[in-house]
């Protein structure tokens, strides 16, 4: 196999920065995972040692238990999966109606798809924190303190990226193959479920992974719409109650880091290939 | 049936059936990013404090009075200096970073370039949350383990601004080069070998091969990551918040993005606050956009 860069002199010497490298970036999760597994006395030790010779699963146990850890952490899957849902409906029938449609005003509408996906929601807080309160006046499950105000939110964010990212995948789709599925008497509706869903599959699988991930990993909006409903809090937050003034109870903190990245990790390694091919698809398209 | 036919029987109603199926998203982003964007312009141009929000005190119309008071206070435009700073470093190093692991990627085998894209794939997943407490807890001045590898036990890598924005950096390109690298690895993989071949049989070095075939053909991939990862490091919170603790002591590790939190939520000043935001957004479009217009000046396509 020949690479694309042509030659390959010194390749052990390429390989052998490749795998220090490959240390280096995955050394702080080594460093989170062994955390977890020591014993209280060795994680606050003055003489830290990258090893543990008697792992114990109290610091889970304390994360679990302790602070409802266990809550947070389904409070957080709740939320993912409905905004995931959600916008891969939303956004899969946008990006068809903006790449198989002619029509006045759609060019307005990618460009100004463009321009949104570069405002910084992170400045909108001021904004929807009292939009979510006027929400929550007339339907509570909408509004501050609830599960709901966050899923508004991270699905609005999302949708902008989402659907610029399978307009490119819709768009590979040949419109040949509409024409022969309305030949054979397909509706649009058939066609719209039956043959493009399935086909665009992999844009799909892309976009609920980001999606997925930017809910899950909220931090800000979760500080800010989650005042004083602690049984509604979401996973980011709950690690912040292991960090005390005086003293921080790193194991339970690095457990429960463990607990929050571990379905990260799971959907990433799972969607690997499919995710590249999909930001590759979204780039060309 | 003749083709003729069956596009324009396709065609009838386009327009109608295209807003059926635009309109859950444009409900969706009318609401929740077109008006708080309308009342975030409109909150800055009042005074918006505690007394009005919670106690029912009459709104008092500023203009750009609160936008006046923030550009002659002087923690403003210290703040200022430091995001765009802090943004370029970050931006920077990934896109250094990025770039130099892709193309290394492609000139080792299978088993290597796996590892690195697992650790890699391990960094990006990890959530910004978690990711900020594990390096603070690596650089703990007590029970970190680099200060223990180091002989610095003690040290304090939060105290010094400098410093302290050093360790957040670090952080933000550890989290975001996997971005930069796994695009640009899949946009060299996608290069045809028959085009590097052809620079191959005309004489050209390795190093022009890179410059003036793979390169230009890179370009719009190196495009978007540029634009990703500024849009992204502008507005760096989780981070900052976390690492520095709510923006360091006396709040020299600020970025705008924390900064207009802190006025807003902090200090109860929201009109203030939308204010910053306002500032941050309008610089973030400048900045994106000149970005574009400089690139186009250059003779690329978008």
């Amino acid at each position: 196999m020949t690479s694309p860069l042509g030659k390959r002199p010194g390749r052990t010497v390429a390989e052998g920065v490749t795998v220090l490298v490959a240390a280096v970036v995955a050394f702080p999760l080594y460093w989170m995972v062994l955390t977890a597994l020591k014993p209280s006395a060795e994680v606050i030790s003055a003489e830290p040692r990258p090893w543990t010779f008697a792992p114990t699963l109290d610091s889970f146990t304390r994360a679990l238990t302790v602070q409802s850890f266990g809550r947070y952490f389904l409070n957080s899957v709740v939320i993912a999966l409905i905004v995931v849902a959600l916008s891969l409906l939303i956004s899969f029938l946008a990006a068809t109606a903006l790449t198989r449609f002619r029509f006045r005003s759609r060019t307005t509408l990618l460009i100004m798809l463009l321009v949104v996906q570069m405002v910084p929601v992170e400045a909108l807080t001021v904004p929807l924190f009292f939009l979510m309160r006027s929400v929550g006046d007339t339907v509570p499950a909408f509004g501050l303190n609830h599960l709901g105000s966050l899923v508004l939110v991270h699905l609005a964010f999302g949708l902008p990226f989402a659907i610029w990212m399978l307009r490119g995948f819709v768009a590979a789709v040949p419109v040949e193959l509409e024409e022969a599925a309305t030949l054979d008497g397909a509706s649009r509706f058939r066609f719209l479920w039956q043959v493009l869903f399935p086909l665009v599959a992999p844009g799909l699988v892309a976009t609920s992974v980001l999606s997925f991930i930017h809910a899950w990993n909220d931090f800000l909006f979760a500080k800010t719409f989650i005042i004083s409903a602690a049984e509604n809090q979401t996973l980011p937050l709950a690690l912040q109650v292991f960090v005390k003034p005086d003293q921080n109870d790193w194991g339970a903190i690095m457990a429960g880091s463990t607990l929050m990245t571990i379905p990260v990790l799971v959907f990433f390694l799972f969607v690997q290939r499919r995710l590249v091919s999909g930001l590759a698809g979204a780039v060309k398209g | 049936m003749s083709q003729q036919v069956v596009r324009t029987r396709f065609r009838r109603g386009d327009g109608r059936v295209a807003y059926a199926y635009l309109a859950p998203a444009l409900l969706v982003l009318a609401g929740l990013l077109g008006y708080p964007i309308y009342q975030l312009v409109l909150i800055s141009l009042f005074d918006y404090g505690q007394e009005q929000v919670s106690g029912g005190a009459a709104l008092e119309f500023l203009g750009l009075g609160n936008y006046r008071a923030l550009l002659s206070d002087s923690q403003f435009w210290t703040v200022l200096a430091q995001t765009v700073g802090f943004a370029a470093v970050c931006v920077l190093g990934t896109l250094l970073v990025g770039t130099a692991l892709a193309v290394l990627s492609t000139r080792v085998r299978t088993w290597a370039r796996t590892l690195l894209f697992l650790a890699a794939l391990g960094a990006w997943a990890t959530p910004a949350v978690a990711g900020s407490t594990i390096w603070l807890f690596l650089f703990d001045a007590n029970f970190g383990f680099v200060n223990e590898v180091l002989g610095t036990t003690g040290f304090s890598w939060t105290y010094d601004r400098w410093i302290a924005f050093g360790l957040v950096a670090a952080q933000v390109i550890w989290c975001s080069f996997p971005f930069v690298m796994v695009t640009l690895y899949a946009g060299i993989k996608a290069i045809p070998v028959e085009v590097v071949e052809a620079a191959a049989l005309d004489g050209a070095s390795t190093w022009r091969t890179a410059r003036s075939v793979i390169l230009p053909l890179l370009r719009p991939l190196l495009l978007i990551v540029t634009i990703q990862s500024i849009i992204w490091d502008f507005k760096v919170f989780t981070q900052i918040y976390v690492m520095t603790n709510g923006g360091g002591i006396a709040g020299r590790n600020l970025v705008l993005n924390v900064y207009a939190y802190q006025q807003a939520f902090a200090a109860s000043q929201y009109g203030m606050g939308a204010a910053i935001g306002v500032v941050m957004t309008a610089l973030l479009l400048l900045i994106t956009f000149g970005y574009l217009r400089a690139l186009r000046r250059t003779g690329e396509e978008l």
